[in-house]
């Protein structure tokens, strides 16, 4: 009993010890102290192949400077942001005002950086033969709450009387805030009788095995399945002309409504990091932009990317300044 | 019956006939019964065995070539040639290891107080049947759970992450507050998710334990521990260890709840920078990193890459799933070799 008793009063003495040595430290006074410092990046599935590859080139060029992309979906990932726990947002839509006043509430400034051009693509089976293109009204029509619109002969009397199978983003996903609020008007509102899924592949796969099926999802997974998919020419009205997801159509922002930038938000206080100073810097340079090409996005065009160079350059002066 | 069918005539004659007919014929669908009972028990077990090979076969199919040491000593790459699952390996093991350490000894200890020394009160059986609910929670319930306990603390750290620094001998320790996305918050997470199943498990082997051996021990003097330590505790290891090993496979391939407390896709470094076991030893400072960095582990990489639009990955993902599904071999081979091993040792 009493070497019992002897046993706990050594373990709490030492834990007591232990705790003693120990000292509370700012996270980025420990830093300095030895410990170790990674640029964190999370948010959009959409985006996460640009950063992972512009990621992966960096730290070939610094080797000693550490990345890590993680995939929480736009909004998800803007929690964290707001919360000052990462230091880079991957986003595939503006922040939203929700958000703007939750980083004034915490003091988070950022700045916002259009990176990559994607062409949101609306999908058909290739055995569709009967549809050369639809309008946004069209699309309304189809994608809108509560729509009428259940078979394909009620676009059309001349086409099949057959059911449209619909395929689309889940609602965390950033690319279904961005077409519900071009196509429909308001961002989040669509017909809910859709089959949602957050893997874009699935999507392919749903479309491609089904002839009277329409779906949507971002440009890199149909340029990747075009041997399996058809992409429908888009036009705003009735009396323009059919515009088709093409790199060129959409670098050249012939593609509308349908073309959406995509965006990284960067922490401005984490800018005055020397590692992530330079990755943004990396990020927005030529070969950070081939990087965009060679993942399948389309990248911007000399005039478009001169903006957000600029508002780079001076954000990292002004931070570093502080 | 006899009354009803007397207007029947020569019915006693027909009823004897059909009688036997009758009798045959119901042991022969009795028999019937029992065949079919017998290929329908069969065709369950082949069936699952088919849907395995079948699964196997695709993998095996789709990874063919892909799988290669390159593929297991790689980080992660944008190029689906060079993409490996070395930060997925370590990640899963470091998160096991933590999640081991945390949920074994608790949940054997409370298996043992449950079992042998709880009054059996009504408190004992609300814990009892808490147990056997939280053993059924969804994992997504307890990733969120551990993003708001060890991931954020609650907030109580506010904006700022400290770091509290221990010196050491060897090194120094420096745990953030909150723990932030790292290895242990995770850790900690697979541990209350496996904890309930753990206790289950062993308190499943303890009853399994004959009463009389315990009686016995009594009545030759020993005392409560003595007889737990002696002789409840080896009688009962081999069947605890199975439930353990079964426990932690169970969390090796969970997902849902390392996206929640935020495990990372895209990692090129492994936890405290240990790249084999020999660093262990002779990177002292890289063990005491480990837990408190961010991670990634096979099932997160798998998942980025199933859903990659380049085809390619299609093979990467295969080929991870192979990895993943080796472990899990692995670590129930070990089950049953521990099981073996123990059991023939306890003798009565």
């Amino acid at each position: 009993m009493l070497q019992g008793r002897m046993w706990s009063a050594g373990l709490v003495l030492g834990l007591l010890g232990l705790s003693g040595c120990g000292e509370l430290q700012d996270a980025s006074n420990a830093d300095q102290t030895g410990g170790k410092k990674q640029i964190v990046i999370d948010g959009s599935s959409t985006v996460l192949p640009i950063s992972q590859a512009v990621a992966e080139e960096f730290e070939k060029l610094h080797p000693e400077v550490r990345v890590v992309v993680g995939r929480s979906g736009t909004g998800g990932g803007f929690k964290k942001f707001v919360l000052g726990e990462i230091d880079i947002n991957n986003a595939s839509r503006p922040i939203e005002n929700t958000e703007i006043a939750k980083c004034r509430e915490n003091k988070i400034e950022y700045v916002e950086l259009t990176v990559a051009i994607d062409g949101l693509s609306v999908v058909v089976n290739t055995q569709n033969d009967w549809c050369p293109g639809l309008t946004v009204a069209q699309l309304k029509a189809i994608w809108e709450p509560n729509s009428k619109i259940n078979k394909w002969s009620d676009l059309d009397a001349a086409w099949p009387n057959k059911t449209i199978k619909l395929y689309g983003p889940d609602t965390d996903s950033g690319t279904f805030d961005y077409f519900t609020e071009v196509i429909c008007g308001e961002s989040g509102a669509s017909r809910s009788d859709y089959t949602p899924s957050a893997d874009d592949n699935l999507l392919v796969r749903g479309v491609s095995g089904d002839k009277y099926s329409l779906g949507y999802f971002g440009y890199a997974y149909y340029a990747e399945n075009k041997n399996e998919l058809r992409a429908l020419p888009i036009a705003v009205d009735a009396g323009s002309e059919f515009i088709a997801p093409t790199d060129q159509n959409i670098e050249s922002g012939k593609y509308v409504p349908l073309s959406r930038p995509l965006f990284i938000y960067a922490n401005r206080a984490e800018c005055a990091r020397k590692d992530v100073a330079e990755f943004l810097n990396f990020y927005m340079s030529d070969e950070g932009q081939k990087l965009v090409g060679e993942v399948g996005y389309v990248r911007l065009s000399e005039e478009l990317i001169k903006e957000p160079r600029e508002r780079l350059a001076a954000a990292l002066v002004s931070e570093a300044a502080k | 019956m006899s009354e009803q069918s007397q207007p029947v005539p020569h019915q006693s004659d027909e009823q004897s006939t059909v009688n036997g007919l009758q009798r045959t014929n119901a042991s022969r669908s009795k028999q019937r019964i029992g065949v079919a009972f017998e290929f329908a028990c069969r065709m369950s077990t082949w069936f699952s065995v088919a849907v395995l090979v079948v699964l196997l076969a695709g993998l095996i199919w789709k990874s063919w070539g892909w799988l290669d040491a390159d593929f297991l000593t790689n980080f992660d790459s944008r190029h689906p040639g060079e993409a490996g699952i070395w930060a997925g390996i370590w990640g899963s093991v470091w998160l096991m290891f933590f999640t081991m350490l945390f949920s074994v000894p608790i949940g054997i200890g409370a298996a043992i107080y449950l079992e042998e020394y709880a009054p059996p009160t009504r408190l004992t059986r609300f814990i009892q049947i808490n147990l056997s609910n939280l053993a059924g929670v969804p994992s997504i319930v307890y990733g969120i759970l551990g993003l708001t306990t060890f991931v954020r603390m609650f907030g109580a750290f506010g904006a700022n992450q400290k770091v509290l620094a221990i010196s050491l001998g060897f090194g120094n320790l420096r745990i953030p507050l909150p723990l932030d996305r790292t290895v242990l918050s995770a850790a900690l997470t697979l541990s209350l998710l496996i904890m309930p199943v753990v206790i289950v498990a062993a308190q499943e082997a303890l009853r399994a334990v004959p009463g009389s051996i315990r009686h016995g021990s009594f009545a030759l003097g020993a005392t409560k521990w003595q007889t737990i330590r002696h002789q409840v505790l080896p009688a009962s290891l081999p069947g605890i260890l199975t439930g353990v090993i079964l426990a932690v496979s169970r969390a090796i391939g969970e997902t849902a709840p390392l996206l929640m407390v935020g495990a990372f896709m895209f990692v090129t470094s492994t936890p405290g920078g240990i790249q084999n076991p020999v660093d262990l030893l002779t990177n002292p400072q890289g063990v005491l990193d480990a837990p408190f960095e961010p991670f990634t582990a096979i099932p997160i990489q798998i998942l980025n890459w199933v859903q990659h639009h380049k085809h390619e990955f299609e093979h990467v993902a295969a080929a991870g799933i192979i990895v993943l599904l080796v472990v899990l071999l692995v670590m129930n081979a070990s089950a049953v070799l521990l099981r073996n091993r123990y059991q023939s040792k306890v003798r009565w």
